[in-house]
């Protein structure tokens, strides 16, 4: 008997059990079809924030004051000490202290009510460089943004976010205008470009602020004016940009020698500054979601195990409720390795078809649902094969005990059970 | 189908009573047992047979309900084992024959009426048919009419696609020994084979089994019926499984006992 009669064999038993077969499909493709949507939606969630991360540029060092390692007692609180100052930025720009830098932002920022005509807007106030706008990686798309005159000169201008001059101007043309911060009246002389697309309102809690909602002037304006603080020197971070990816551990090297020495610090471990990269961000945040994918996929995997041990139970069933025709099949010349072939061929045509129509319907769900629940899905083409080949691997894994345990029995006992 | 059998159907009429030593014996058993375990209750179902059935031979089982004779066949027809004692076919013990030998022995050598018929009630009467030839690795149009020949040849050959549940106990009779002779085989064991069939159809069927006999098969065939016994050589009569007589039949049909 050669493989094609033992195929024409197994699916005649297989039709010949419609509802059962129909059934045994249905448990493997459903659990394939969560297993391929709950990985979609894991990874969908995982590549959402990690581009938004990557939005802010991937080039980026954060410098914060303050020791997030040391155990002595610098500390004080991550960022509340007032450890970074301007002087410091300005060293970073030396080309020959850190070639591989190539923009360098001091930032202070608060919250600040704004005022145009009889429009109140609460939102963060940056106090920054002309730098930041590259380091940040945005445009202008109106105006101009704060030069290095501003920063010298001390002018009162403001650059808007596009959010921020909808909530102030409505529709109108912010450039040119008046706002006050905090009591002080300021021109706007920009606005800045939209980040988050169309979805204006991110609901993502990984990122920072809003970054359409927000107001730059520049540094030496905000500590004047608006922050005050103890000293005037002082800043909240520094922004460094690399000037690329490659270089950027080059950067981190030359911006914490720099800072080292000139925090007169020898022992790297009793640093008064934290340096943070894009990476470590994107890090930290992905791995929040890895681990809800793992969590994700492992339900997904009971599901499936689950409807594996179905197919299995329904294939010992169809084995005892057959044994009558195995015995006879044996009878008339079967061999006991022809039987475990035919129901090999039964399970692992149930097991296939669950899973080429469970990755259908999953992809389709991948398609279809981020529309419905609003969450992004990304189809992962390792989930969908793998699924597939969990889904035979199931039908045969299953189908060998009953097929062998059906192939061992005597025809005659077979034939007389009821 | 090989050459007519006139020298050895001489030799058996002429002398009858002691055939056994005249054929070489295919089926040959010695003091062979069965007992039945189900928990502590036990079943002796064959108490000691000694049996010898010679080549060509045409042999009828007869006893009463209960007394054996289906587990006898199903042993001759290695379907089942023996507890205790020997059994040997052509010549070879079946107890050493290993699975792969025991199918290919149940397929090639052995056609087997069923007393329940045992069809596949999701199969068409010819896929039915067919079944044997499958695993004889026959290939499919030889398989459709060796199976529609067989089915033709005991009055079935206007039911071919029919499936059991559409045929009367006596159909579904026929369909069953027609499988058993669709191979050919040089033993055709038959349980109760007319037992479900009216006169006219069961005497058709022994027609066939004569033919059978006539063309050198050995023919072993179990049956309540008296007359179906007479067309046989030998009868042997069981009673709480054992052999109580083996009786010549004086050869040639409608001769009874
Ligand atoms: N599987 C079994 N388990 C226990 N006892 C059995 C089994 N099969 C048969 N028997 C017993 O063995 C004895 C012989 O049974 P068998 O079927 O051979 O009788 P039989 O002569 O064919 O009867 P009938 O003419 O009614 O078909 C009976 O007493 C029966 O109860
Ligand atoms: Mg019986």
């Amino acid at each position: 008997m050669n493989l094609g009669e033992t195929l024409r064999t197994g699916l005649e038993a297989i039709r010949s059990h419609r509802m059962r077969s129909g059934l045994t499909v249905l448990g493997i493709l459903i659990g394939i079809a969560a297993v391929i949507m709950t990985v979609g939606l894991g990874e969908g969630a995982q590549s959402k924030v990690s581009s938004e991360i990557s939005s802010l540029g991937t080039n980026l060092l954060t410098v914060s004051p303050g020791s997030s390692t040391s155990s002595s007692g610098i500390r004080g609180g991550f960022g509340s000490s007032n450890t970074l100052t301007l002087q410091d930025a300005e060293a970073l720009t030396s080309k020959e202290v850190a070639p591989d830098v190539a923009a360098v932002a001091p930032t202070t920022s608060d919250s600040e009510v704004l005022t145009a005509g009889n429009n109140n807007w609460t939102t963060t106030v940056v106090g920054s460089k002309p730098d930041w706008l590259s380091v940040r990686d945005r445009t202008v798309t109106d105006g101009r943004f704060i030069d290095n005159e501003d920063v010298t000169d001390h002018t009162d201008v403001v650059v808007l976010a596009p959010d921020t001059a909808e909530e102030l101007f409505g529709f109108e043309d912010p450039v040119g205008q008046s706002v006050d911060i905090a009591g002080v009246p300021m021109t706007v002389i920009g606005e800045l470009n939209s980040v988050s697309g169309s979805s204006s309102s991110s609901s993502s809690s990984s990122t920072t602020e809003d970054q359409d909602d927000e107001a730059i002037v520049p540094i030496s304006t905000a500590a004047d004016q608006l922050f005050g603080g103890t000293s005037r020197d002082s800043v909240q971070d520094i922004l460094i940009e690399a000037t690329s990816g490659s270089t950027l551990s080059a950067a981190y090297q030359e911006v914490d020698d720099e800072l080292l020495m000139l925090h007169h610090i020898t022992t790297p471990a009793d640093a008064d500054f934290t340096i943070a990269t894009q990476q470590q961000l994107l890090s930290t945040a992905t791995s929040v979601d890895k681990t809800l994918t793992v969590l994700l996929a492992g339900i997904a995997a009971i599901s499936l195990l689950v409807g594996g041990i179905g197919v299995m139970n329904i294939m010992l069933v169809s084995v005892t409720e057959r044994v009558r025709e195995i015995g006879l099949r044996k009878a008339l010349g079967a061999t006991p390795k022809l039987i475990r072939r035919q129901f090999l061929v039964e399970s692992s045509v149930l097991g296939l078809s669950g899973g080429i129509l469970g990755a259908g319907l999953g992809i389709v769900g991948t398609q279809v649902l981020p529309g419905l629940v609003n969450q992004p899905m990304s189809l992962s083409p390792a989930a969908t094969v793998g699924a597939i080949v969990i889904a035979m691997a199931i039908g045969l894994g299953f189908g060998v005990y009953p097929a062998t345990r059906a192939a061992r029995l005597a025809p005659i006992d077979a034939l007389r059970t009821e | 189908m090989n050459s007519p059998s006139s020298s050895i159907e001489d030799t058996q009429q002429f002398d009858a009573t002691s055939n056994l030593r005249l054929a070489r014996p295919v089926i040959e058993l010695e003091d062979v047992r069965k007992i039945y375990r189900s928990g502590s209750l036990s079943v002796e179902a064959l108490r000691g047979i000694a049996l010898s059935i010679g080549q060509g031979e045409y042999v009828a089982v007869m006893g009463p309900s209960g007394s054996g004779k289906s587990t006898l066949m199903h042993i001759i027809g290695c379907l089942d084992v023996v507890s205790t004692g020997r059994y040997r076919l052509a010549g070879e013990d079946v107890e050493v024959m290993d699975e792969e030998q025991l199918a290919d022995v149940r397929n090639r050598r052995i056609g087997f009426v069923f007393q329940q018929f045992n069809l596949l009630p999701s199969m068409t009467a010819q896929r039915n048919v067919e079944l044997p030839l499958v695993y004889a690795g026959v290939e499919r149009a030889e398989r459709r009419a060796r199976a529609t020949a067989a089915l033709e040849r005991v009055g079935m050959g206007e039911r071919l696609e029919h499936r059991p549940g559409e045929l009367s106990g006596g159909q579904q009779q026929k369909v069953a020994i027609a499988r058993a002779l669709v191979t050919d085989p040089a033993l055709v064991l038959a349980d109760e084979p007319t037992g479900n069939l009216d006169s006219a159809s069961s005497a058709d069927i022994l027609d066939v089994f004569d033919e059978l006999h006539r063309s050198d098969r050995t023919v072993v065939l179990i049956t309540h019926e008296a007359e179906v016994a007479s067309r046989a050589e030998r009868v042997v009569r069981m009673r709480d499984g054992v052999i109580v007589t083996e009786t010549p039949v004086a050869a040639g049909p409608g001769d009874s006992r």
